[in-house]
């Protein structure tokens, strides 16, 4: 389903080229549970980027379901983000002033769903994530763990085949870090492959195969039994 | 995303923040509104003055002593004379210019009237019986000017209406003895009430037969022939035949001026168009000024809500949606400033005149047209920048933009 080959990712700040990514080779397959592991400034927020059709490599080549990505034009690599890829964010990234359902139809409106449709479709998924009762209320007057479970039906309205979740517990207590991760997992189960970035322990416990990334390379690859 | 889409997300981003998209929108209306009501005090002169000079006749020819290249406007009496015109030339023209229907000589000034201890200050007109149908002024009690009063010189005065009530009051004036200027005139009718034209008071006159004129006057020369055409088209034909007459009467020298009634107007009309331009245009700057209120609060709009567009983006939203929703925030704001610009601005134009009389006003459809695409294109135009700028967000770094 992904296939980064020989992937390389430079910034230029200043005068300096910095290299993020050097030469990072993946294949991640249809249905899989990957944490991708690594300290800050590994690489691994980037390479998320990039898989998630957000930024485009220096070099090297992506492939996404058979598609190349890096020849893609930005409206295009925008309409695979809307209906192949689903996002959760450590900070939940929902729009302010829009109501918890308002945040899940938004993919919908890009993808030119009408709005009676847009509403029909939202509200199962919120119902799925447990948040019926708290449809009409903003982000601001919900909980975290709320708030990134909104994010998840948001991610899934489109039934993308890939979600990609950015440290999704990092802003979250135990308690509800541990409902997103049985969401995450249910989810997977369902098929739908995930790739979780983090640094924690814990949450890369959930996943089957943990990848180890320092200073824009692989160093450690491994599937779970 | 369709067009409704991005309206609802436009009109809820400018709903969010009432304070400041109503004070953005204040710059717009003032200056539509600005526009509206200078045009419309601008036209509402340049309407006015029309339709007093077309009052008098477009068909009318007024001939001055004196060869000037202007082609309008006005000259003050007998400046710059070569030769005088004289009341000859009035006759010759009225036998032999066939296009004519009247030439009628004119000498005028402004002179003393008495009567008994009463005096008053007042245009003397020294003319034709003719000059009642070239003017469309009628006596209405005795009688006008007769062509036996100008063939001997009579002593006969009609007065206007202002001149008999302040001299008169209810007393009937006919047959009664006034001074002009120290010469005994006999008083033989009243005119008929007409008010003011031009801030000129036709009813502040006296008319007198155009031989004692110049006798009162004291020259021999005219100070202006009228004369009139049957048909506003005979008045290019009738310049020729006019000219024919007097250049072979004045020694083969054009020193004297045709200008027709229909010449002044369209440059009145010119000078007018030019002042309400001025006026549209300095209203005009103030809806720029206006616009660039919307492009700043627009650019602090899309800063502020970097994050969001990072978001849309991410969730599949184009360059050309974000674009859009920008845009159609711009122009929400400078349209709905357009239209509440208009409201107040046609208002004031049709309550001023009510309190103001000297500031007639017009509006036309035009205007309004003008003034409203005006502020749209405003809209479009200083939005073009701030969602350009939106669009092109890179969605990594608006992500994580604080």
């Amino acid at each position: 389903m992904i296939e980064l080959s020989n992937i390389t990712k430079n910034y230029r700040m200043g005068d300096v080229d910095i290299t993020v990514l050097s030469g990072v080779s993946l294949i991640i397959k249809r249905g899989e549970f990957v944490a991708i592991m690594g300290p800050s400034g590994s690489g691994k927020s980037t390479l998320m980027n990039i898989v998630g059709c957000l930024d485009r490599p220096t070099s090297g080549v992506y492939r996404f379901e058979t598609k190349e990505i890096s020849t893609l034009s930005d409206d295009e690599l925008a309409s695979v983000r809307n209906v192949k890829i689903g996002f959760v964010f450590q900070t939940f990234n929902l729009l302010p002033r829009f109501s918890a359902l308002k945040n899940v139809e938004v993919p919908l409106i890009y993808s030119g769903v009408p709005r009676r449709e847009r509403r029909e479709r939202a509200m199962p998924l919120l119902e799925k994530v447990g948040l019926s009762e708290r449809m009409h209320h903003k982000p601001m007057e919900l909980s975290g763990g709320q708030q990134q479970r909104v994010a998840i039906a948001r991610a899934l309205i489109n039934n993308p085949p890939l979600l990609l979740a950015d440290e999704p517990t990092g802003n979250l207590d135990s308690h509800s870090g541990e409902e997103i991760l049985n969401i995450l997992s249910r989810l997977n189960s369902q098929g739908v492959t995930i790739i979780i970035v983090t640094h924690d322990q814990n949450v890369a416990a959930r996943c089957r195969r943990k990848i180890h990334m320092i200073d824009g390379m692989i160093i450690d690859d491994r599937m779970s039994p | 995303m369709n067009f409704l889409e991005t309206f609802r997300v436009s009109l809820e981003a400018i709903m969010s923040n009432k304070v400041r998209s109503g004070l953005t929108m204040l710059g717009v209306i003032i200056g539509v509104m600005a526009v509206i009501l200078l045009v419309s005090i601008g036209e509402g002169a340049r309407v006015y003055i029309t339709r007093e000079l077309s009052g008098l006749g477009t068909n009318l020819l007024i001939i001055t002593p004196g060869k000037t290249t202007t082609s309008g406007g006005f000259h003050p009496p007998s400046a710059g004379t070569v030769r005088k015109l004289s009341y000859d030339d009035a006759q010759a023209l009225k036998r032999r210019a066939w296009l004519l229907t009247d030439a009628v000589p004119i000498v005028f000034g402004t002179g003393r009237i008495k009567f008994q201890n009463l005096g008053r200050d007042t245009t003397i007109i020294g003319t034709t019986p003719e000059f009642q149908r070239v003017r469309n002024l009628f006596n209405d009690k005795g009688s006008y000017v007769t062509q036996a009063d100008v063939d001997s010189k009579g002593k006969i005065v009609v007065l206007g209406t202002k001149v008999k009530e302040e001299l008169f009051g209810d007393q009937n004036p006919l047959g009664k003895v006034v001074l002009l200027s120290d010469a005994r005139y006999r008083v033989v009718g009243v005119m008929r009430k007409k008010g003011t034209s031009l801030g000129w008071d036709i009813d502040d006159v006296v008319f007198i037969p155009v031989t004692s004129g110049q006798e009162l006057f004291d020259t021999d020369g005219l100070f202006e022939i009228l004369a009139s055409t049957p048909r506003v088209e005979d008045v290019d034909n009738a310049i020729t035949q006019i000219k024919d007459i007097l250049i072979r009467r004045h020694a083969h020298k054009e020193d004297f001026t045709i200008q027709t009634q229909g010449a002044i107007l369209s440059t009145m009309n010119t000078i007018f168009g030019v002042l309400t331009a001025v006026l549209g245009g300095i209203a005009g700057i103030s809806l720029l000024v206006g616009g660039i209120g919307i492009m700043n609060i627009m650019l602090v709009s899309v800063r502020e809500r970097t994050r969001e567009i990072g978001i849309r983006k991410a969730l599949g939203a184009r360059n050309r949606d974000i674009m859009a929703q920008f845009m159609i925030e711009a122009m929400t704001l400078s349209g709905v400033g357009g239209i509440i610009g208009i409201l107040i601005g046609v208002g004031l134009a049709l309550i001023i005149p009510e309190f103001v009389d000297v500031l007639p006003t017009s509006i036309s459809a035009w205007t309004i047209i003008t003034a409203f695409s005006f502020s749209a294109a405003v809209g479009v135009f200083f939005g073009v920048y701030p969602a350009h700028k939106a669009s092109l967000q890179d969605p990594i770094q608006a992500l994580r933009y604080e």
